[in-house]
């Protein structure tokens, strides 16, 4: 800042000033312009303390932007995965007639390794000569024996580590599928050609259908609804804050200008300028941010899902909306942080100190959210448009009053804190004299751990119920296999496979017919040797040829076994079975799949599968839990015996891991957010700490130890966020209990903040130990030396 | 205010030199107080005048020469040793910017001694009667930004004197103030220090300030010449 | 009005009378001079507004030749007072070193003396800041006796006191600015 650019301005400033004493309205379009110039001009090159203070609120800003950008794409991005995976979707008419336009086809998902991998079986009904219209990404149809795979699954079969999967896949791969077939760059998808399909396998001639309008379920919109609100809420504090990063070093620049004959009006324009300037930088370093992330986040695989970096666009309106709302919001955080503010030309003055803070209007907002949510709690079951506006209102505004509420609840707690030892009373006094900044420091903090412990009670929640006994006993059988309509040689193939696998130790075949219907009622029928009937019938002796009948008591209906010696005919089939008169009846057992079952249990020498209609074939297999790749081996295996063979993982409980995972991914955003607000945090402790260097040499001259002037730190950053803390976790526990209530969900813990609260103190310990270095350096002796 | 020639040298500092950078501070300078002497310590802005405070009281090591304080070489003293010496022993009085601000004039007065471990209540009391001394009570519930410069140089004073140190360093007391407000705090500071048998380490660059020392020394060029002698 | 006027000339008058034999005296010790020379040297360093009357240059060069201080050197063919060349003795030597080291008593008006004084150790290659400090701690000395003085004095004769403390503070001023201006003043003096 040079004199004669001041002077010249303060040559300028008469005129506007002659016109308009009263405010900035008065200055007139012109003194803005030049105004917020010179505010530009600060901003960009008043020396290094300055162009710092700048790139710190253009880094802060920027990494906001990026982060709603980000959020603003996620319309466009689900829609073009939706819109994808719609039109690979099979049009499944009931029966268009077999010709040169129609193809069979058969779902073909497998699992590899935890991967899923979606595929199906087609083939055309002409052969080579159809003219169906090839999948979605292909640009013809795969000939029997050919593969068309998509890019992942293609490395992947190439890899040292698809080597078991390739056994699996082992057609000749011909060609890619592109990306208008495919969701996600790293998705695992395939088509295989063939021509074994059965004559009754679905058949089409058309790809795509339209799920447009579909809604999800009310709980999950709800879910995505209060995630996006949580996640965005800090980021919207956070660039308040940013916008004021160095704000006690801008209001003495602007106190110069003032002594060099500035008016009011015109410092507050400069300030704008100054704060327009930051946030501008920041939009543009927001969008080289998105752009670099949108690279990243398009090539990264995240449990199984992917993108491409051509779905992340930022929906247009969202994206005005931001490159709007930003700088003008920089703007208005500025003219509003300086209301309170008298600049004088030989210093500044802080009016807030003396008036005390009122709780009225701050509770506004927080019962407004309450009042807008608690009807909901009783009533919410459809998630139709004005409910969702509702709800999500009702979240922000009570968010919202935690960040209002905060400061008066810092102010009040800290002036009722007294005695304690030096390093307390230098924090408490401190805080006593202006806690503003403090507390909204943290108000960011607290915003994110009451959305994220809200959200977390809400995940807990819905996990309870999600979480169920399977009553299946993984000791006795991990997997099991299942195939369709084969015959008794096959199925005797089936299980010495599946049994000869290396890290298989057991294997349970059987054979069932459920619900086989008779002249004399509708019975279950299972067909296995001993060893395996001794694992679902309660039962001393069996040899071959003996047969047992069991039955569960289940309420209502016919028998549940036909009777020893009974004849049965079945319905619309030629054969017909004779109970043999020495079957026993026996009380049932847990197979290792959690089922009782009750009907005739047979060996194959008693009654001969192809007796009965539509059989399913059943192994149960016990794995050597130190050889992962057994079930792969098993899934190998089971490919091989028709198309609609399946594989069942057994757990003695089923979590939704979905849930998990989203759960953590909440807690890592958190802390993330967390994170950048404790670095705002660091910088502004080290601006004030600076700013305070003499007086800390003086006390360091009186024999001050450093460890008291080092506690005193942590506890000025420690006070404030520990209330933030306590009241986020209490609106966040309410809220959580509100958002459980409205889906009809009992809480299952009111403890679920306890890792956010860590989360938020270990960002205190990150606050104090980063200020650490920079006090030590400043409690040297040359802060004396001023002369 | 006749000075106390029998009493043996509290303080001595022999040969001390001090760079920073490669500016030198210190270039072998000399300095002996005596118990209850006041001596003022003059010389030119940048001659090291304050450097020459900084290291007698322990506050910078010096790069070489020994500093003597009542049987202790503080070169061989930790910093936290040096630290706790500067606690009981010293007592300090800077030109301004030297109260908390956020404490009121008791708390301020009262901080050197809840840094030795007084407590609170008696800490207050004893700051009180400083303040009272120093004819200042008035303002005692005051914070430093709601006191007149004057009044907060007597606060600073009161401050230095609490815990009865043996050796006061003042650095340019007055420098701040106009010459009634001035006089005034030299008034009481060597009243106050007198009484209590305090040595005063005077840093002026005003003769009218030096006035109220036994004696001078005079800095220039990083060396110290004792006047005592040559007068 | 005039009375005060005639008084402040008076006082000027004594003061020069008191310095001019050692300042002539001084000038001598850089070399043997013409009475001529010696007073436009005095002038040139001292004189800015009070040139020296030749008769007052050869009233004090025969003082001083009587005190056995001077001697004269040679004397020019033509005669007259005014061609003869005064060389300094070692006893106006050792006069010149005990007057420049011996502090003023600090009084009104003393710059013009002291500052003479100044130039003078700088001619002769003697230590300016010596002299200074050994000025200061006589003013110092005086400033304290008036400040004890002050302390347990009336109203009246604080204010005395005060009144005689800044003017002699002003004079240590100025010597702490002289002092710290020698080196430029060294090269101005001898070029």
């Amino acid at each position: 800042m040079s004199a004669g650019l001041a002077g010249r301005d303060r040559a300028d400033t008469r005129p506007g000033g002659a016109h308009g004493p009263q405010g900035p309205r008065g200055g007139g379009s012109t003194s803005w312009r030049r105004d917020l110039g010179i505010g530009a001009r600060f901003a960009l090159a008043s020396g290094r303390s300055g162009r710092v203070r700048t790139v710190l609120t253009a880094v802060g800003v920027g990494l906001g932007v990026a982060v709603l950008l980000l959020a603003a794409s996620v319309p466009a991005m689900l829609t073009a995965r939706t819109d994808r995976s719609d039109a690979r979707q099979i049009v499944w008419n009931d029966g268009p007639t077999p010709g040169q336009d129609a193809f069979r086809f058969t779902g073909a998902d497998t699992t590899y390794r935890g991967q899923d991998i979606g595929g199906y079986w087609v083939q055309p009904e002409a052969g080579a000569d159809t003219t169906a219209p090839p999948p979605p990404g292909t640009d013809r149809w795969p000939a029997p024996g050919e593969l068309f795979v998509s890019p992942a699954l293609d490395r992947l079969l190439d890899s040292d580590d698809g080597a078991l999967l390739a056994e699996r896949l082992s057609g000749e791969r011909v060609g890619s599928i592109g990306q208008e077939g495919l969701v996600g760059s790293g998705e695992l998808y395939f088509y295989a050609g063939t021509d074994d399909l059965p004559a009754d396998s679905p058949r089409s001639v058309a790809w795509g259908v339209s799920t447009r309008g579909e809604a999800i379920g009310p709980t999950l919109t709800l879910l995505i609804l209060i995630v996006c609100v949580v996640l965005l809420m800090p980021v919207a504090v956070f660039i308040g804050t940013a916008v004021r990063f160095g704000g006690e070093r801008r209001d003495r620049r602007l106190a110069a200008l003032r002594l060099v004959g500035a008016d009011t009006a015109m410092t507050r324009r400069v300030a704008a300028g100054e704060a327009l300037t930051g946030a501008v930088l920041g939009l543009l370093f927001g969008v080289a941010l998105f752009f670099l992330g949108r690279q990243f986040l398009g090539g990264i695989t995240f449990r199984g899902e992917s993108g491409y970096p051509s779905d992340i666009v930022p929906s247009p309106a969202l994206a005005l909306v931001i490159a709007l709302a930003v700088p003008v919001s920089a703007v208005v955080v500025t003219l509003l942080a300086l209301r309170g503010v008298v600049i004088e030309p030989l210093g500044v003055v802080r009016e807030a100190a003396g008036r005390p803070r009122r709780l009225g209007w701050r509770l506004v907002p927080g019962v407004l959210g309450l009042l807008l949510l608690a009807p909901l709690a009783v009533t919410y079951q459809a998630a139709d448009d004005l409910t969702l506006v509702q709800a999500a209102v009702g979240v922000v505004a009570l968010l919202v009053g935690v960040t209002v509420v905060l400061p008066w609840l810092v102010e009040r707690v800290v002036a009722r804190l007294h005695r304690g030892p030096v390093s307390w009373q230098l924090a408490v006094r401190r805080l006593q004299l202006s806690s503003g900044p403090a507390a909204r420091a943290v108000s960011g903090i607290t915003v994110a751990v009451a959305g994220a412990t809200a959200l977390s009670m809400l995940l807990s929640g819905v996990e309870d119920e999600q979480t169920f006994d399977t009553g299946q006993d993984p000791s006795r059988a991990q997997y099991e296999v299942v195939a369709y309509g084969l015959d008794t040689a096959a199925s005797r193939r089936l299980v010495s496979d599946v049994g000869g696998q290396p890290g298989v130790d057991a294997t349970l075949g059987s054979v069932n017919a459920w619900g086989v219907e008779t002249d004399a009622g509708m019975f279950d029928f299972q067909i296995a040797d001993c060893a395996a009937l001794r694992e679902v019938v309660e039962t001393d002796s069996c040899e071959p040829g003996d047969v047992f009948l069991t039955e569960t008591g289940r309420p209502g209906g016919g028998p549940e076994h036909p009777d020893p010696g009974q004849e049965l005919h079945f319905t619309g089939e030629q054969g017909s079975w004779t109970v043999p008169a020495d079957a026993r009846v026996v009380p049932p057992r847990l197979d290792p799949s959690g089922v009782e079952s009750s009907g005739v249990f047979a060996t194959p020498e008693a009654l001969d599968q192809g007796t009965l209609p539509d059989v399913i074939t059943r192994v149960l297999v016990r794995v050597d839990p130190g050889e992962p790749d057994a079930v792969e081996r098993i899934r190998n295996v089971a490919w091989g015996y028709g198309f609609d063979t399946a594989i069942w993982n057994m757990q003695s409980q089923r979590t939704s891991e979905e849930f998990q995972r989203i759960e953590r991914g909440l807690l890592v955003g958190a802390t993330g957010i967390m994170l950048i607000i404790g670095l705002s945090m660091v910088v502004s402790t080290v601006e004030q700490l600076r700013e305070r260097k003499r007086l800390l040499s003086v006390l360091v001259a009186f024999g001050t130890r450093r460890r008291t002037l080092g506690v005193s730190v942590l506890w000025q950053s420690a006070v404030p966020v520990v209330l933030g803390l306590a009241l986020a976790s209490l609106v966040g526990t309410v809220l959580g209990g509100l958002l459980l209530a409205m889906v009809d969900v009992p809480v299952g813990s009111w403890f679920v903040f306890w890792p956010m609260a860590m989360a938020g103190a270990g960002v205190i310990a990150m606050v104090t130990f980063a200020s650490l270095p920079p006090l030590w350096r400043l409690m040297r002796a040359d802060g004396l030396r001023t002369e | 205010m006749n000075p106390p020639h029998a009493a043996p040298a509290l303080l001595t500092a022999t040969d001390v030199h001090k760079t920073y950078g490669s500016t030198p501070a210190l270039d072998g300078a000399g300095f002996t107080i005596r118990a209850g002497e006041i001596v003022a310590v003059m010389g030119p802005s940048g001659s090291g005048k304050s450097t020459l405070l900084h290291c007698l009281s322990g506050i910078v090591p010096p790069d070489s020469g020994t500093i003597h304080y009542a049987g202790h070489d503080l070169g061989a003293l930790s910093d936290a040793e040096r630290s706790a010496l500067r606690r009981t022993d010293f007592g300090f009085v800077f030109q301004f910017g030297q109260l908390v601000p956020e404490l009121t004039c008791t708390e301020n007065v009262a901080l050197p001694l809840r840094l030795t471990g007084v407590p609170r209540k008696e800490a207050e009391r004893r700051a009180t009667e400083w303040l009272t001394r120093l004819e200042v009570q008035d303002v005692r519930h005051h914070r430093p930004g709601q006191i007149s410069g004057g009044q907060g140089q007597r606060v600073a004073v009161a401050r230095a004197l609490v815990n009865d140190p043996r050796v006061l360093f003042a650095d340019e007391p007055t420098g701040a103030l106009d010459s009634l407000n001035g006089e005034r705090v030299m008034q009481l500071l060597v009243a106050a220090a007198q009484e209590t048998g305090t040595a005063v380490v005077l840093v002026t660059h005003e003769s009218r300030v030096a006035a109220y020392s036994h004696r001078e020394v005079v800095v220039r060029d990083g060396r110290a010449r004792d006047m005592a002698g040559a007068a | 009005m005039h009375s005060s006027y005639t008084r402040g000339v008076y006082l000027m008058c004594i003061v020069l009378r008191m310095s001019i034999s050692h300042t002539l005296l001084g000038l001598l010790e850089a070399g043997p001079r013409h009475g001529y020379d010696l007073k436009r040297a005095f002038d040139s360093h001292f004189g800015q507004d009070r040139a020296l009357h030749y008769g007052q240059v050869y009233s004090t060069m025969s003082r001083l030749l009587k005190n056995g201080l001077v001697e004269v050197d040679a004397v020019e063919p033509g005669g007259g007072p005014e061609r003869k060349r005064y060389a300094i003795t070692d006893a106006g030597v050792t006069d010149v070193a005990a007057w420049l080291a011996r502090p003023e008593k600090p009084e009104p008006y003393l710059q013009s003396l002291l500052y003479t004084k100044v130039v003078l150790a700088l001619l002769t290659h003697r230590d300016a800041d010596a002299l200074l400090d050994v000025q200061r701690a006589e003013h110092l000395r005086l400033m304290r006796e008036l400040t004890v003085r002050k302390t347990g004095g009336d109203l009246a004769d604080q204010l005395i006191c005060d009144h005689a403390l800044f003017h002699l503070e002003a004079d240590l001023r100025w010597l702490e600015l002289t002092a710290a201006r020698l080196d430029r003043l060294a090269s101005e003096i001898r070029p």
